[in-house]
């Protein structure tokens, strides 16, 4: 009766795991390093994860570069070997396209990591006839794609697969286990395939090295012992894995290309051709539930450069606003119905971030005054161009005129220059801890200037901050620049108090980039501040106390 | 009412009832005809004037008051910032901050066009919250348009128009501010302006010769009220003060009554 009971439990059980057949890629971190970083398929390469070999290419194998050796180790025993970091992006996106690859063949596929991955062997192997030739099937499939020396294991649950696709040998390459064989097949395995390095030493000091040993350990006691985490592994090492096969969800393609035939070469054309295809894009992003809040806009030209930029905007992207990013990445400085350098034949609108439409939903009453403000800026952006209206944030530096960074609405307000930092020389570096007025007016660019002594020559500052002659007046010099001049021109303004040279000197170690001035604070005669620089010899207005 | 009377008026007195009763009626139906005809003839009248009085109203509700600095509102003989109106400044930019300061503090969105040397930094010093500041710095010709749009979103809108602006101009853009309850602060001269500010002297302290810096400086600033009535007057003002604030120097005595020098000591000192 017992034994009846327990045979039925058996044969339900094993009705209840999924047939799982699994693909492993040897070396995957090493195949897809090495295509990364352009090195052949048979150099000595080894992949490491902080400070240690990860996994190794054969030829490495072959010099004796093991896993989790030191790099000084690696490198000692095989002096050729190339050394690349571990990196987990790289990985998963270069597995993308095997996965495609396999979904050619059947759908349905669980990715376990990159380099492996699982399906339910039932449908190959009843659309190809037994389940070794639905595995031959794939492996060629592989082949073909240039993925060689993959393996297939075939048994009850995932994790008896995956130890068979380890246990096949390089000759057959597929390992079937039968149904119900899974147990015994798992029974010889070292404790370690449980990958659980805390439960397997405290095992292997109990004396418990195979997975058989393991499993002959009654379950509760298991339980109550090792808790939860213990109790999983226990069901694996019986090979009783009732782990289903969750295919994996195919990301819904968002980006959009456009292609141009024959190339347009007006901003207009464009921007006109664009329409229909935002629309349709944020309309198949409303379906999805979601909003772009990043988008990225490539163009690629008839002269073969792609160019691209990422666009971020405060809330998120309508039809009219990516159609309005397009036409301002063309336009640059020109205007909408200018020629472009180059003609676009290609045109690829990418929405990098995609939010749930719900984090970003209108309050019941509206989106409150930040809203329509944003709205009025985008107008106006609309009509200038995406600089034109701009945010200000105060950085570091040591002029006025690079201390604040223009930053276009909507882009993310950082300073060009770290504000923290002690910039020594500054003039109102401690403008924080000393109230000292910054100048209300700083020129974009500097105005020439002439500053005299008593006697009527220019003033120069010597190599030691020594200076001529004291400051008697100053002239603006005529600008050719288009816009308000500072003041009358060619007039002799006295000076009535002075201050400085504030010496700076800036990148000395660069020839190009070298910045060596002095600045000095004027006041003239009708009571009106400025702040002065000399540099080699030239006199400047920077800023004005207006 | 008639037909009552007819059916309890006397026999006696038929013939003088029924006159009067006819006669009522006359009148009656003369009302009543006078009020269709009124009611037809003035159906849009009452509308006209409902919404005359409804614009009033709505023009009372958006002329509100602005959070002022206090120094800003003695140079405005006490009064705040009005929304919907235009005040035209000359001759200094850090006045301009100073009166942008007080609704910005408040929480208010400003905005600066035409103005590319604007010294966000000295903004920030005088009481500007940049988080919530604004530039367009070059509008090109449309300075009109980008003005009219960001008037309808931001509160305060400064401007330095390229050139001439004409009343035309002014008079559709006041309409605007006066709908929308914006302040629009225009650097420079600008036609039917609710009060002209002019700095026309200053004098800076902590700069000596040779040493020192820039500390303070007390700007003389001449205020222009809109028509007759209003005189020309003239303040001191510290913009800014030593410790970086901005207030009132010592009134001139035609400014002030003199009953409220103590108080004017007390915030000159403080």
């Amino acid at each position: 009766m017992s034994t009846r009971r327990t045979a039925s439990a058996r044969t339900a059980s094993l009705q209840s795991l999924t047939r799982t057949m699994v693909i492993w890629v040897p070396d995957w971190p090493v195949t897809a390093a090495a295509t990364a970083a352009g090195h052949p398929p048979d150099a000595a390469v080894a992949v490491l994860e902080k400070g240690r070999v990860l996994a190794s290419s054969a030829a490495a194998r072959a010099e004796g570069v093991r896993r989790g050796l030191r790099a000084r180790d690696a490198q000692s025993r095989c002096p050729e070997l190339v050394v690349l970091k571990y990196d987990p992006v790289i990985d998963a996106r270069a597995f993308d396209p095997v996965i495609s690859c396999l979904e050619a063949l059947t759908p349905g596929i669980q990715v376990i990591r990159p380099g492996m991955c699982a399906l339910k062997a039932r449908g190959p192997s009843r659309y190809y006839g037994s389940e070794p030739a639905a595995a031959e099937k794939l492996l060629d499939r592989l082949e073909t794609f240039e993925v060689p020396g993959s393996r297939v294991g075939v048994a009850d649950g995932p994790f008896a697969a995956e130890q068979a696709a380890r246990a096949s040998s390089a000759q057959t390459r597929v390992l079937v286990v039968p149904p119900g064989g899974s147990a015994g097949f798992l029974s010889p395995l070292t404790v370690d395939t449980l990958e659980q390095p805390a439960l397997t030493d405290l095992l292997r000091r109990l004396g418990l090295r195979s997975l058989g040993a393991f499993a002959a350990l009654p379950a509760t006691e298991v339980l109550t012992r090792f808790g939860p985490d213990g109790a999983f592994a226990h069901r694996l090492a019986r090979g009783d894995d009732d782990r289903a096969v969750v295919a994996r969800k195919v990301p819904p393609e968002l980006a959009r290309t456009l292609d141009f035939e024959p190339a347009v070469d007006r901003v207009d054309q464009v921007a006109f051709a664009v329409r229909a295809v935002a629309d349709e894009l944020v309309g198949r992003l409303t379906e999805l539930g979601l909003v772009c809040t990043t988008l990225r806009v490539e163009v690629g030209t008839e002269s073969g450069r792609i160019h691209e930029r990422e666009w971020l905007h405060p809330r998120w992207f309508s039809a009219a606003d990516l159609v309005d990013r397009v036409r301002w990445q063309l336009q640059g400085s020109g205007t909408a119905t200018s020629e472009l350098t180059s003609a676009v034949v290609r045109l690829r609108l990418i929405p990098e971030q995609a939010d749930p439409v719900g984090a970003h939903v209108d309050g019941l009453w509206g989106g409150g005054p930040d809203e329509r403000i944003h709205r009025a800026l985008s107008r106006v952006q609309s009509m200038l161009g995406h600089g034109a209206v701009a945010s200000v944030v105060i950085g570091g530096g040591r002029g006025f005129a690079e201390r604040q960074t223009l930053v276009p609405w909507g882009d993310r307000p950082v300073a060009a220059r770290p504000p923290e930092l002690p910039w020594p020389g500054s003039i109102s570096g401690t403008a924080d801890r000393w109230p000292m007025p910054a100048p209300s007016t700083v020129y974009p660019t500097p105005r020439p200037a002439m500053v005299l002594a008593a006697d009527g020559r220019q003033v120069s500052v010597s190599a030691r901050g020594i200076l001529s002659g004291e400051p008697a007046a100053f002239r603006f010099e005529p600008t050719s620049e288009p816009g308000p001049q500072v003041a009358d021109s060619n007039k002799l303004h006295p000076v009535t108090a002075w201050a400085g040279p504030w010496a700076v000197e800036e990148r000395w170690w660069d020839e190009d980039a070298e910045n060596r001035l002095a600045r000095f604070q004027l006041v003239g005669a009708d009571g009106r501040a400025w702040l002065f620089a000399v540099r080699n010899g030239h006199w400047w207005v920077e800023a004005s106390y207006d | 009412m008639f037909e009552h009377r007819g059916v309890t008026g006397t026999s006696a007195g038929e013939t003088r009832a029924a006159r009067v009763t006819a006669l009522d009626q006359a009148r009656t139906l003369l009302a009543r005809a006078k009020e269709q005809k009124a009611a037809v003839r003035a159906v849009p009248a009452p509308r006209t004037t409902e919404t005359r009085v409804q614009q009033a109203l709505d023009t009372a509700g958006t002329d509100r008051a602005l959070p002022t600095l206090p120094a800003v509102s003695d140079l405005l003989s006490g009064a705040a910032l009005r929304g919907g109106a235009v005040y035209s400044v000359r001759g200094s930019t850090a006045l301009v901050m100073a009166m942008m300061a007080g609704p910005s503090a408040d929480g208010a969105w400003c905005g600066v066009v035409g103005m590319p040397s604007f010294g966000a930094e000295a903004a920030r010093g005088l009481g500007v919250d940049l988080e919530r500041l604004v530039l367009v710095p070059d509008p090109e010709r449309d300075w009109l348009s980008v003005v009219a749009a960001l008037v309808d979103a931001l509160t305060v809108v400064v401007v330095r128009p390229p050139g001439e602006v004409t009343s035309g101009e002014a008079s559709r853009l006041s309409a605007r501010l006066r709908t929308r309850g914006g302040l629009l602060i225009a650097v420079g001269s600008w036609p039917g302006s609710e009060a002209r500010l002019e700095v026309q002297a200053n004098s800076w302290t902590g700069l000596g010769s040779g040493e020192g810096y820039l500390t303070g400086r007390q700007a003389t600033v001449a205020v222009t009220g809109r028509g007759a009535a209003v005189r020309p007057r003239q303040h001191q003002l510290w913009l800014p003060a030593v410790d970086g604030s901005i207030c009132s120097v010592q009134p001139v005595e035609s400014v002030r009554p003199v009953e409220e020098l103590p108080g004017w000591q007390q915030e000159a000192v403080g």
